[in-house]
């Protein structure tokens, strides 16, 4: 059972006393407190991460804890800091470093993906690249078009990383602590929808009890966060509350959904969703990154090139129209995925013929 | 306004200066005020009939002013995320701007752009929310002004912050190299959000860093309009005959926060407490007093600045919001 049930069994009655309820911001602290208390080699890097603790409040008190050796505010030199988190994971650090918004990723694109991601591979196995890349993603509250985008495929798309989204306060600290102890690099990406911070809306449902001991959620593994007969419904970060959403809604009809949650893009855990879609035989995928070659269609190809499940209705997808993010909020709320659509999309693909 | 008269028409430029920084104040002022509406009790940045980021410039209205009176439509300025004083001392319809920045579909870009992406094409105005991005196209517009036989010149405006992109010193490189008739402007208000200068750049003025580029590197300290007036009037009148591009940096100040709702803890409260004394406006004024001109005259700008201010956010406000198929209608032509 995934935490996100855990959360809605607990919710309505008063909490166990051993139940500490985090948000995603705090889990996400937690994790990388944990990891730099038990690895010297852990450092951060990042814009504003170390007097304030980030603008997402990811790396609250990592300075007073660790020191200005190991927690570095940088230079708004993306370029620079990344491509020196790589030099420095060479040999023998595990930098975690912070992207304040997935959008600025234009300005450093080359230490990431021609560097940090290949480095393994040129160096035939000798050199490894053990960094996070913590940053931000999704829209929702207005901040136009260079602020608010997810850019899921784009990482998902380049061989060499690894990518995770987590929907929830209890996978983040453990996938955060998984990302810190590989030795790939790791881009975490963390919905603006789940953080939990004060100053932007949140789901409540995302934050959840998170056990105060360092635990591991395995990179590459999807969680079955609702098990269901009639449609899946593939999601990933603030979607997958979409997801639980539209299951609550649909299941009043008698419709009943099974959720995933894809927790990590690349690797794409496809057996997850394959087993599923035997099962129900209805897919649909929703995801909040632009719809061509996106996660949608990855989704749905995974499906549907395993020739030993038979579909009972054509796969649907729900993504961001392939247009850039508008700012206005009737705009950017009118094409932005929600629950209702997706109650739509599943309706449709269950009453299909 | 036509190609090729000054900005202030029959207006002294020092007069123009100071109209134009009240008419960026009392714009923001209304627009600070108007971006809580909505975020009470419980403050979030979505909501309310301005949501998102949102960047002020009060305190830093000299520099605006100070280069763009130098200015004509023709001439090409990007700006950055926090744009407005540019914008309005650029000759942005004020009108747009502001229902640009509510959202409405009779602002500039018909509200897809928002706070961060004010265009004007009718001024050659435009603005970005990545740090530098805006240095590169100003070299190029500039170039581009040069190929076909035009006088006319670029003006980047960026944070101090800004100067540690590598777009920086690409641009940098390539303006001095084809002798761009480009003029660097640097705001430094000391901190990049939380960063202070001297824990981001390697060297106390940007202004030595035009060294490596072989271009003049000049330091305006004060925020002082006039100071900034004539150190930008060397520079453009440089550009204009030829002879390449030069870098300013100015010295300013940031009287809010990084965004609205910003705490700025991380500055220190000293620092804090000193800067309503440091009201670029408030100076101004008191100086023009000194030199001669009656309070009479200057009331009167501040009479047409608060007009035009509650003109253009009553134009915002009773606006109407676009249409869905608007969204999708502007990816391609
Ligand atoms: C490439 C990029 N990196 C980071 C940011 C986030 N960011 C927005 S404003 C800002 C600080 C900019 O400082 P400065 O250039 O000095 O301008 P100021 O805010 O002081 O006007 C940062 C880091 C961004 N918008 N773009
Ligand atoms: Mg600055």
């Amino acid at each position: 059972m995934s935490s996100v049930d855990v959360m809605q069994e607990t919710g309505a009655k008063t909490p166990a006393p051993r139940q500490r309820r985090l948000t995603v911001a705090r889990a996400l602290n937690e994790a990388i407190h944990q990891e730099m208390a038990t690895d010297s080699s852990v450092v951060v890097l990042g814009e504003d991460v170390a007097k304030i603790g980030g603008v997402w409040s990811t790396t609250v008190g990592l300075l007073d804890a660790f020191g200005p050796a190991r927690v570095r505010d940088t230079p708004i030199s993306e370029s620079g800091f990344i491509g020196a988190a790589v030099g420095m994971a060479a040999v023998g650090l595990r930098p975690v470093v912070e992207l304040m918004f997935v959008d600025f990723v234009g300005v450093c694109m080359n230490s990431i993906y021609s560097l940090a991601a290949k480095q393994r591979f040129f160096s035939g196995g000798q050199v490894t690249c053990p960094m996070v890349l913590m940053t931000s993603v999704g829209g929702g509250y207005s901040d136009g078009g260079q602020h608010s985008q997810t850019l899921y495929a784009t990482f998902g798309h380049l061989p060499g990383l690894k990518v995770v989204v987590p929907s929830n306060a209890y996978d983040a600290k453990g996938l955060l602590a998984s990302a810190i102890r590989d030795d790939d690099p790791v881009v975490f990406m963390f919905h603006k929808g789940v953080q939990g911070l004060g100053w932007l809306g949140t789901v409540p449902r995302a934050a959840t009890h998170v056990p105060e001991e360092a635990y591991l959620v395995p990179l590459g593994k999807a969680a079955v966060t609702r098990e269901g007969s009639d449609v899946t419904l593939v999601g990933l970060g603030l979607t997958v509350h979409h997801a639980i959403d539209a299951a609550d809604q649909l299941q009043k009809e008698g419709i009943s959904c099974e959720i995933i949650d894809l927790r990590s893009i690349a690797p794409l855990d496809r057996e997850t969703i394959r087993a599923s879609v035997r099962k129900t035989g209805r897919l649909v995928a929703v995801d909040d990154d632009y719809m061509s070659y996106g996660i949608g269609g990855e989704v749905i190809a995974s499906v549907c090139e395993d020739a030993s499940i038979t579909l009972k209705a054509t796969p649907r997808r729900l993504s961001f129209p392939d247009i850039p993010i508008p700012f206005s909020p009737v705009l950017e709320q009118g094409v932005l995925p929600n629950s209702e659509k997706l109650v739509a999309l599943a309706r449709q693909a269950v009453l299909e013929k | 306004m036509q190609p090729g008269q000054a900005p202030h028409g029959n207006l002294h430029h020092r007069l123009w200066m100071y109209e134009a920084m009240v008419k960026s104040r009392e714009l923001e002022s209304r627009i600070k005020t108007i971006y809580f509406e909505g975020k009470t009790p419980v403050f979030n940045m979505a909501k309310g009939p301005i949501p998102g980021e949102m960047h002020l410039s009060m305190g830093q209205e000299p520099c605006a002013v100070g280069v763009c009176a130098h200015l004509r439509p023709t001439d090409f300025v990007t700006a950055t995320h926090r744009p407005h004083h540019v914008a309005v001392a650029k000759g942005v319809d004020l009108r747009k701007m502001a229902a640009e920045i509510f959202g409405k579909k009779t602002g500039l870009s018909r509200g897809l752009g928002g706070h961060m992406h004010l265009f004007d094409a009718a001024v050659n105005f435009s603005c970005s929310g990545i740090i530098g991005e805006g240095i590169a196209p100003a070299v190029g517009a500039a170039m581009a002004a040069r190929i076909q036989g035009r006088d006319d010149v670029a003006v980047s405006f960026m944070g101090e912050g800004a100067t540690n992109q590598g777009q920086f010193h690409e641009a940098l490189n390539l303006a001095a190299l084809w002798k761009a008739p480009v003029v660097f402007i640097i705001e430094d208000n000391a901190y990049g959000i939380s960063v202070c200068k001297a824990e981001s750049t390697s060297v106390a003025s940007n202004a030595d860093r035009a060294a490596a580029y072989g271009i003049p590197g000049v330091f305006v300290p004060g925020n002082d309009p006039d100071a900034i007036h004539a150190a930008a009037g060397e520079a453009i009148a440089r550009a204009r005959a030829g002879d390449g591009p030069t870098l300013i940096e100015l010295e300013t100040h940031r009287l809010e926060g990084h965004f609205v709702g910003d705490t700025v803890e991380y500055r220190p409260v000293e620092e804090r407490e000193r800067l309503a004394e440091l009201d670029p406006i408030q100076l101004f004024r008191s100086r023009l007093i000194g030199d001669g001109h009656e309070a009479s005259e200057l009331d009167a700008l501040d009479a047409e600045a608060v007009r035009l201010a509650d003109d253009a956010i009553s134009f915002a406000r009773n606006s109407e919001y676009p249409a869905l198929e608007e969204a999708f209608a502007h990816v391609f032509g």
